[in-house]
């Protein structure tokens, strides 16, 4: 039972890290950059929704769904304004801007709401957790909704960049910016879109973390976002099912070397296992080659 | 007839290089006018001009009358210019039908039929496998389906780079017999090709392009003819 415990303990970590690293893989895919800044749009989801819950009162559901806007505009502010600027400027410019951006989100919220950690009421404060077989299986509903969460996510998102106009254009500029344009996709338009859709999804996973681990700080953000990194690139960096794998094996993983082997160890056995599987498929688990043009 | 594209004094550079170097053309109604030249004379970089992936510092370009030269690329689709870049770049992890509704992108939902109906008679390889993944079709299917994915804008000025590159000389004679029944159809052609011998063959009227600049201009027929263009560009 202690294993099974785990396992839906490490699916439920593992959902959380399958819907950031959604936001860093998408926006790979079609801007080929690395949003470091991905992990800090996190706890800004994390504080708007404390503060409108906490400050405001507000139902933690409403809370949620205002700061799944507010990060989505986030997102689309980033891009706009630090991002935009830089394309073609070659990555390290970019990459550079993101770690920039990334400090610069931490120092607001340093700023705001100090460094004192916040203490974060559950989306489902109150709800008992649900006790099978006998009481030796404890099931939280934070584990269950998330788990829950992350396969709508998945599915919403798969039929959104397969059967939507939108979705296919998405795709198209991901594998060919100029030839997108020639066939009058406005590219601007999609890679907005793109950050505002993982910018929404990192509200999302910032509440779902934040009501399973309810310590809220200005770096909240920081070792999540470098885990879902992790994530993304083990399942394949640019594939959306990729990202969902990695981040499902990396929880569980995470969970299992936290129970079985050493607390202090389980972050060094995640980034060992990136490593390995690098060494053996370069391209992530279910990366795509890149084909080279003739 | 009436004139569809006008480049005026075209110059273009890629950083330092000044790769096109005061270019004007002009391409009617109804024709089918090609640009040949050598590798690396600018041929690509005068379409791309055209279709605003690139920009040029000085000049002009107007299509039907209109000024194009600061448009973005993807409203230039929009006013009738299709471009099928050199290498086809077909998006190869969509399928043959996903590929034909990208091209389908700005055009009318009426007319997506229509216009799908049109491609899949001018290419029926591409109907037998709308549901195939694009990077697995063969050269020749690849450049039929960069033809289609343009066509499916409804284009009044079709810009067609290189479409013989790589293909089997049987598949270039399909390629370039299709070219003439869209021009016959009403398309005007706008084509750059290495393979002189075969757009001079087809082309109303040419250009050619050396080191960024026009160095003759007159018909298909007068150039095929011209001692210069046959010691450069025929092989003598």
């Amino acid at each position: 039972m202690k294993l099974l415990t785990n396992l839906i303990s490490g699916l439920s970590l593992g959902s959380v890290y399958a819907i950031i690293a959604l936001g860093y893989t998408m926006v790979y895919g079609i801007s080929k950059m690395l949003n470091f800044a991905h992990g800090d749009v996190i706890m800004i989801g994390g504080y708007m929704s404390f503060v409108m819950s906490v400050y405001l009162g507000m139902n933690a559901w409403l809370a949620l769904l205002i700061a799944m806007f507010v990060c989505t505009c986030l997102g689309i502010l980033i891009e706009r304004l630090a991002y935009r600027p830089l394309r073609g400027t070659g990555s390290l410019a970019v990459l550079i801007t993101a770690i920039g951006v990334s400090y610069f989100l931490q120092n607001v919220a340093l700023l705001i709401w100090g460094a004192n950690p916040k203490m974060f009421t559950s989306l489902f404060e109150g709800v008992q957790p649900i006790r099978l077989a006998g009481g030796s299986l404890t099931v939280t509903a934070e584990s269950l909704f998330t788990i829950a969460a992350n396969i709508i996510v998945m599915i919403v998102l798969t039929l959104f960049v397969n059967k939507t106009k939108a979705g296919k254009a998405m795709r198209a500029v991901s594998e060919d910016n100029g030839a997108a344009q020639l066939m009058g996709i406005n590219v601007n338009q999609s890679i907005s879109l793109t950050f505002a859709i993982g910018s929404g999804l990192a509200a999302v996973a910032g509440v779902l973390m934040c009501s399973a681990y309810p310590v809220l700080t200005p770096t909240t953000g920081a070792m999540p976002g470098i885990k879902a990194f992790t994530a993304a690139v083990f399942g394949g960096i640019g594939s959306i099912p990729g990202a969902m794998i990695g981040g499902l094996i990396l929880g569980i993983i995470e969970i299992f070397a936290r129970a079985y082997v050493s607390t202090e160890l389980a972050d060094a056995i995640v980034f060992a296992c990136l490593i390995i599987v690098l060494l053996v498929k370069p391209t992530g688990l279910l990366g795509k080659k890149i084909s080279e043009k003739v | 007839m009436g004139t569809v594209l006008t480049v005026k004094n075209i110059n273009v550079y890629y950083g330092a290089i000044h790769a096109i170097k005061g270019i004007s053309f002009d391409v009617d109604r109804g024709e089918i006018v090609t640009l040949i030249g050598a590798n690396g004379a600018g041929k690509s970089t005068t379409l791309h001009t055209v279709s605003g992936l690139l920009r040029s510092k000085t000049g002009d370009i107007e299509f039907l009358g209109e000024s194009i030269a600061h448009t973005a690329a993807h409203k230039i689709v929009a006013k009738g210019i299709s471009h099928v870049p050199e290498g086809r770049r077909i998006f190869q992890g969509l399928t043959v039908e996903e590929n034909l509704q990208m091209g389908a992108f700005i055009t009318k939902k009426d007319r997506i039929e229509h216009n799908l109906e049109y491609v899949y008679e001018q290419f029926p390889r591409l109907k037998e496998r709308t549901r195939q993944i694009a990077g697995t079709l063969s050269g020749g299917e690849q450049q039929m389906l960069a033809m289609g994915r343009a066509l499916m804008s409804d284009p009044e000025l079709l810009m067609l780079d290189e479409p013989s590159m790589g293909l089997a000389p049987i598949l270039v004679d399909q390629i370039f017999e299709i070219i003439q029944n869209l021009n016959k159809a009403g398309t005007t052609i706008l084509l750059v090709e290495q393979n002189a011998q075969m757009a001079l063959s087809v082309a109303h009227r040419a250009y050619v392009i050396e080191t960024g600049k026009i160095s003759l201009s007159g018909t298909g027929e007068e150039l095929a003819k011209s001692d210069e263009v046959r010691k450069a560009y025929l092989g003598g």
